[in-house]
């Protein structure tokens, strides 16, 4: 790569389905010239996970998705050996059990390392998984290949994918992780984004009746006491429902209907309706 | 050149490395900012700073360094021609001289910030700009400083000492320590393979494939913290919630069980910082098995007579009936493994109650070298 990085830099640049921030452009770019893996951090429902599948949309790459659970180790992106298959192979002699190759099976990492063309690669919810986690992987990111002993072959990845790891800081990631990677928190979005973010979803959406549930989106939003904020997704669903419903504006106004599916935590429901009526969330302790 | 943004960002408190910084360069050889100052703010930020904490110091130290040349973008293509010439990553005298001015001014500020944690500049894991990343270092030596130590070199002690003896300690140090307490036993469903004993009883069989299943390991590790809040240990308040914060979120233990006392404990512990709600220390030996590890946290500083006396607790909603050191005693005896963590530094454990407290308790001090020495202790097997 020389000078010439320019012009092929700003290649993301979000997609039909997807309205990107400059900032949050910025950092996409950044991390695909650089090749660093691409760290998303964020509220819930701010589109960390949409944003792989986006860029990949965007770029047209295929896409490996490789969801991190709490009990996920960091081998299984990489390959793992079916040993158990090669046993019970054994018995019956249909198979060349000889041949180990056929029992190494490829995990989501690997096989983003292999793929024939330029992809992008989600490990999504990084922090979900034990502590070690993500220092077992700074090697196979860093130099995108790994070694298979029962082979004796070494993996390299044809073209380096473009890597998206997503966080919710449920736990602290280590520093030598940290810093190989580039870094992007996800604001929440401010109402004219939101706006325009609404209508990539739903492009038939009233005026009206859309600057009326910002309003109380927003409105929402800002009680701190809040034990979980309503998010973009959360609002997407609620239009959708008033959509369905055929609930006008004046209703959103003056009472909030189908506040389910805004808001999602019982104590939540409680306080809001306290402030809604008056009674303080007191009314019901009292049933 | 833009060295300076490097420290000033530093002094910022936003932990950038060297090796972020060598990234920076390299996508700014590379053109990346595309000339304009808007651009190098994104770009900047993306590659040095790893966490939304720090957003809002960045934008302190932008706003700093760049005040005034918002206008003029002459000085990123200054930059941007400056940086094509790969000497010029290496460190001028001029640059030297600013970071020797750097060392002495975070000497000084080591040495006010030993006490509060300060991790700012001693930063973990070669975090900090003079580590031993070799990039500095040679940066250094170019300059021909020759048989003199280097800054580099003085720092890396530095850095080193501190590292042991500090207590500098952040949740995931805690927790990376708390996971060695564990003892793993078989339960639960039965669902692992056991491969030897397949390949045993297969063998016996002919050849004719035979599974053997087992149950898994799990950790049978209950942890019981007990922390001394309020008062005296009011300095240590963002040590202790670090660790209670480390202890609570981890997932590996079968039960996680913490009270708080203050100084000591007495007829009543409480169920939350405050000290509002009680709960019968008597009641809670009853109902823990002997089998939980215990961790206590506290200073155990206090009057004598706090310890050894009827009424004695300091707290007048205490009014304890058994002397503190009788309770102290009755949970050392309750529980099979207890240890003291002390967030006191080392020297003045002379105090005579830390002495009483640690006849009853094995005591460590309150830092990474400590806890770790603790919970070996923790998990002998008796």
């Amino acid at each position: 790569m020389g000078v010439d990085g320019n012009s092929s830099f700003d290649q993301f640049v979000g997609t039909y389905r997807y309205i990107v921030s400059e900032d949050l452009r910025n950092a996409v770019n950044v991390a695909i010239a650089l090749k660093r893996p691409l760290l998303v951090k964020g509220e819930p429902g701010t589109g960390k996970t949409l944003l792989a599948h986006n860029i990949a949309l965007g770029l047209g790459k295929p896409l490996i998705v490789w969801n991190i659970k709490s009990t996920t180790k960091a081998q299984e992106g990489l390959y793992i050996y079916d040993t158990v298959q090669r046993l019970n192979d054994s018995r019956f002699g249909d198979k060349d059990i000889s041949d180990v190759r056929q029992y190494i099976k490829l995990g989501q990492l690997g096989k983003s390392f292999v793929m024939q063309e330029h992809g992008v690669l989600l490990i999504d919810e990084i922090d979900k998984a034990d502590l070690e986690f993500p220092n077992d992987l700074l090697n196979e990111l860093d130099v995108m290949s790994f070694y298979i002993p029962e082979l004796e072959e070494t993996v390299c990845a044809n073209h380096r994918p473009i890597v998206v790891v997503t966080s919710n800081s449920e736990k602290e990631l280590p520093d030598a992780f940290l810093r190989r990677c580039v870094f992007h928190y996800i604001e929440f979005p401010n109402p004219e984004m939101m706006e325009r973010i609404v209508r990539v979803h739903h492009p038939t959406i009233e005026e009206s009746l859309l600057r009326e549930c910002l309003k109380r989106f927003y409105w929402l939003r800002q009680f701190e006491e809040l034990r979980k904020k309503p998010s973009t997704s959360e609002l997407i669903d609620w239009l959708q429902a008033l959509m369905a419903g055929g609930v006008s504006q004046e209703r959103v106004e003056k009472e909030l209907p189908f506040l389910g599916a805004l808001i999602k935590k019982e104590e939540d429901l409680d306080y809001l309706e306290g402030k809604l009526t008056g009674t303080f969330g007191q009314r019901r302790k009292y049933v | 050149m833009f060295i300076d943004f490097f420290y000033l960002l530093r002094q910022k408190k936003v932990p950038v490395s060297i090796t972020e910084w060598m990234t920076l360069m390299e996508a700014l050889s590379r053109g990346y900012a595309q000339s304009s100052l808007q651009a190098f703010y994104y770009l900047a930020r993306a590659i040095l700073v790893k966490s939304e904490v720090h957003y809002d110091q960045y934008d302190l130290a932008f706003q700093e360094y760049f005040k005034g040349v918002e206008a003029s973008e002459d000085l990123i293509q200054q930059a941007l021609e400056w940086m094509r010439n790969p000497a010029n990553l290496r460190l001028t005298p001029e640059e030297l001289a600013q970071m020797r001015r750097m060392q002495r001014a975070f000497e000084v500020e080591e040495q006010d910030g030993q006490h509060d944690g300060g991790d700012r500049w001693i930063g973990r894991g070669g975090r900090s700009s003079r580590g031993h990343d070799g990039q500095g270092e040679e940066g250094t030596r170019t300059d021909g400083e020759g048989g003199r130590r280097s800054a580099v070199k003085v720092a890396a002690e530095r850095h080193f000492k501190n590292y042991r003896d500090d207590v500098t300690l952040d949740v995931r140090q805690f927790q990376l320590a708390l996971k060695r307490l564990r003892q793993l036993n078989r339960q639960g469903p039965v669902d692992e393979l056991a491969l030897e004993e397949t390949i045993d009883a297969t063998s016996r069989n002919a050849g004719e494939l035979e599974l053997i299943w087992r149950r898994s390991r799990k950790n049978a590790v209950k942890l019981l913290l007990l922390m001394d809040v309020g008062g005296s240990m009011t300095p240590y308040s963002r040590l202790c919630s670090q660790l209670f914060s480390a202890a609570h979120s981890a997932t590996h233990f079968k039960d996680f069980k913490y009270y708080y006392f203050h100084n000591c404990i007495y007829d009543r512990i409480y169920l939350d910082v405050e000290r509002k709600s009680t709960y019968h220390t008597s009641q809670m030996l009853r109902t823990l098995e002997s089998d939980y590890r215990v961790i206590l946290v506290g200073d155990a500083s206090m009057g004598t007579e706090e310890l050894t006396q009827r009424h004695g607790a300091i707290w007048y909603i205490d009014k304890n009936e058994t002397p503190g050191i009788l309770w102290l005693r009755r949970v050392a005896d309750h529980f099979t493994h207890c240890v003291w963590l002390n967030p006191e530094p080392l020297r003045l454990w002379n105090h005579p109650t830390i002495r009483m407290a640690r006849q009853v308790f094995p005591m460590y001090p309150l830092t990474l070298e400590g806890l770790d020495l603790a919970i070996k202790k923790l998990v002998v097997k008796l």
